[in-house]
């Protein structure tokens, strides 16, 4: 499989939502390079007809009963937020302005 | 050095118990330990002095009053820093939740209060469990009490180098890649991964879900076996939480035996970047376990030589959506919100200043791999491989009751030796990580130094899954046997400090 260049890692670190510095980028492209080629060893296992396993557990819609029990209060709730205003958290701008 | 401080949690339960010691003694003794060596060691992020006091006080209190005690009543732990506590910081040992106090406690801080075990504060970890040396915390590394310039290994470093420096008796660890295992190796104390979905995971920081697994850290074998008991069981806030008895564990732990039973030896668990001490040491367990009755297996698990790359895709993908939460909207960091930005650039200015290396390349790695084109040969891939390492586990289990390895390919390293190259550090988890990927349980405890360096030698057993007292009887027989050799118990050859 192919390497990872800079510019994917810049596009990668932009879906991750991370504003990563210039130096960065080519330190984590060095990197990245090198683990992706050391994990792709996976591949070799790609064309053989077995069942993925996502998770140890055989699970599927694991339910409680629907209760009333106490819960955290507003002030509570609101304990870590950076910013909040009338009992909400208070979030910069999400849509522009036009 | 106190006497109280070098006393078993079992030995402690019963003497508060008695009423031979208080809570408040124990307690005392203990934060006294901790301001002695903590400047050097920097296992605690953050000790909880007026609660673990308190809670010591109250404990005594209900004695007083004839009330019943929690089984570990009055028998002080140090609590990894990735479990909320309520109204006490939690960090994950990163800065994105630097000065965060948590609303609630987790189940498992929950479980701890309600036997009545005194918590002394929170432990060092590399940053949301990422890492095999506790470099990785935003707050500075943490030495290891054989040597203060060696890793105590990670992500759970705090907690064990807390044990192996006697600033507590009981630590809780987690275990993702072998977190608990690999620094139980490295410092010469105790840690149990149990089995996936025992130990409850509400209010424990997300970092891998399907892999991520709490446990009871010790210096002895019984003592870990007490702490499993109490913080296991089946938890409603946990949707993956095994709804079944927890295994007797301590009942095993009392009773250690290896006698007819079948140990298997995987071949794949050895050769080049093994260290010769390290495999002499654990040929000499298998040894050992021979002289005690067992009958050796050598097994064939040939998907275990993928473990590591299967693992390095399945944990980086996991955390990219996990961590998807720090957002920086509602706890936590927010950095360059002036009001002329959009949340979206908030949150990518707040991600770049408040998370770590390791993290970021674990997310943007995880993202690669979860991206269209890419997902099937390498996610999906590595989800095939974790069908092949269940397989090999099953086959196996069907011809030995446990597998023995050593837990980690070498001893402690130095600091900063591997911290900026991610590979190197990510051999440290070769030997533990197939556990993981499979759910079942898997024990370290100390099995000698190695001649080389002098530096603890791990020995890992593993189990079926909900098998874990399986783990405590072979390991109490090897802990017994071991300690009979020695003339007493490894740590007993550390260095003071």
């Amino acid at each position: 499989m192919p390497g990872i260049t800079r510019e994917e890692v810049a596009h990668l670190a932009r879906l991750s939502r991370l504003e990563l510095k210039a130096e960065e980028l080519d330190h984590f492209a060095e990197q990245l390079d090198v683990i992706i080629g050391a994990v792709a060893r996976v591949s070799d296992v790609a064309d053989e007809d077995v069942p993925p396993t996502s998770h140890p557990l055989p699970l599927t819609n694991v339910m409680r009963a629907d209760e009333v029990r106490p819960s955290l209060t507003p002030q509570e709730a609101l304990s870590g937020a950076p910013a909040q205003e009338q009992q909400r958290f208070k979030v910069p701008q999400i849509l522009g302005e036009d | 050095m106190s006497d109280i401080i070098k006393l078993t949690a079992a030995e402690i339960a019963a003497k508060v118990a008695s009423g031979e010691l208080t809570a408040v003694q124990v307690a005392e003794a203990h934060l006294a330990r901790i301001d002695a060596v903590d400047e050097k060691v920097h296992a605690f992020l953050h000790v909880d002095r007026e609660g673990a006091l308190a809670q010591a006080r109250e404990v005594d209190a209900k004695r007083e009053r004839g009330e019943k005690l929690g089984p570990l009543a009055g028998v002080p732990l140090a609590l990894k820093d990735i479990f909320t506590t309520k109204g006490v910081p939690t960090t994950v040992g990163s800065k994105i939740l630097e000065g965060w106090i948590p609303p609630y406690d987790a189940t498992l801080t929950k479980r701890l209060k309600d036997a009545d075990v005194v918590i002394l504060g929170k432990t060092n970890m590399d940053e949301f469990a990422m890492g095999s040396s506790t470099e990785n915390s935003a707050y500075g590394p943490t030495g290891n009490p054989w040597d203060l310039t060696k890793i105590p290994g990670g992500s759970g470093g705090g907690s064990s180098a807390a044990l192996a420096a006697y600033e507590a008796p009981l630590a809780i660890g987690t275990d993702t890649g072998g977190s608990i295992r690999q620094p139980a190796a490295v410092t010469g104390t105790v840690g149990v991964k149990p089995t996936y979905g025992a130990v409850s995971r509400y209010g424990m920081v997300a970092f891998s879900s399907s892999l991520d697994q709490g446990g009871p850290c010790a210096r002895t074998v019984l003592d870990a076996a007490l702490l499993h008991e109490v913080i296991a069981g089946h938890d409603p806030l946990d949707s993956t939480s095994i709804d079944a008895p927890v295994p007797p564990v301590v009942e095993a732990a009392r009773n250690g035996s290896v006698a007819g039973m079948r140990v298997g030896v995987v071949k794949q668990f050895r050769g080049e970047g093994y260290q010769a001490g390290v495999i002499q040491r654990f040929d000499e367990s298998v040894e050992l376990l021979k002289e005690l009755g067992a009958e050796i297996v050598e097994l064939d698990c040939p998907s275990f030589d993928l473990a590591l790359a299967a693992y390095y895709l399945i944990a980086p993908s996991e955390c990219s959506s996990n961590l998807a939460r720090f957002d920086a909207m509602r706890y936590g960091l927010r950095v360059g919100d002036d009001g002329t930005r959009s949340a979206e650039d908030v949150t990518a200015l707040t991600r770049e200043a408040g998370f770590g290396p390791e993290v970021k390349r674990r997310v943007m790695l995880g993202t690669y791999a979860l991206s269209s084109g890419y997902y099937d040969a390498y996610y999906g891939s590595a989800q095939k491989v974790r069908t092949l390492i269940s397989r090999d586990f099953d086959k196996s289990f069907e011809q030995v009751d446990v597998i023995v390895s050593p837990t980690t390919p070498t001893t402690a390293f130095a600091i900063g030796e591997r911290a900026d190259d991610p590979m190197a550090m990510y051999l440290a988890d070769l030997c533990t990580i197939p556990t993981n990927l499979a759910g079942n349980s898997a024990m370290s405890l100390p099995c000698g130094l190695a001649p080389e360096d002098n530096l603890p030698v791990g020995l890992q057993i593993i189990a079926p899954a909900m098998k874990d007292d399986r783990l405590y009887k072979v390991g109490a027989a090897v802990e017994a046997a071991f300690t009979e050799r020695w003339g007493h118990p490894l740590l007993e050859e550390a260095p003071s400090l």
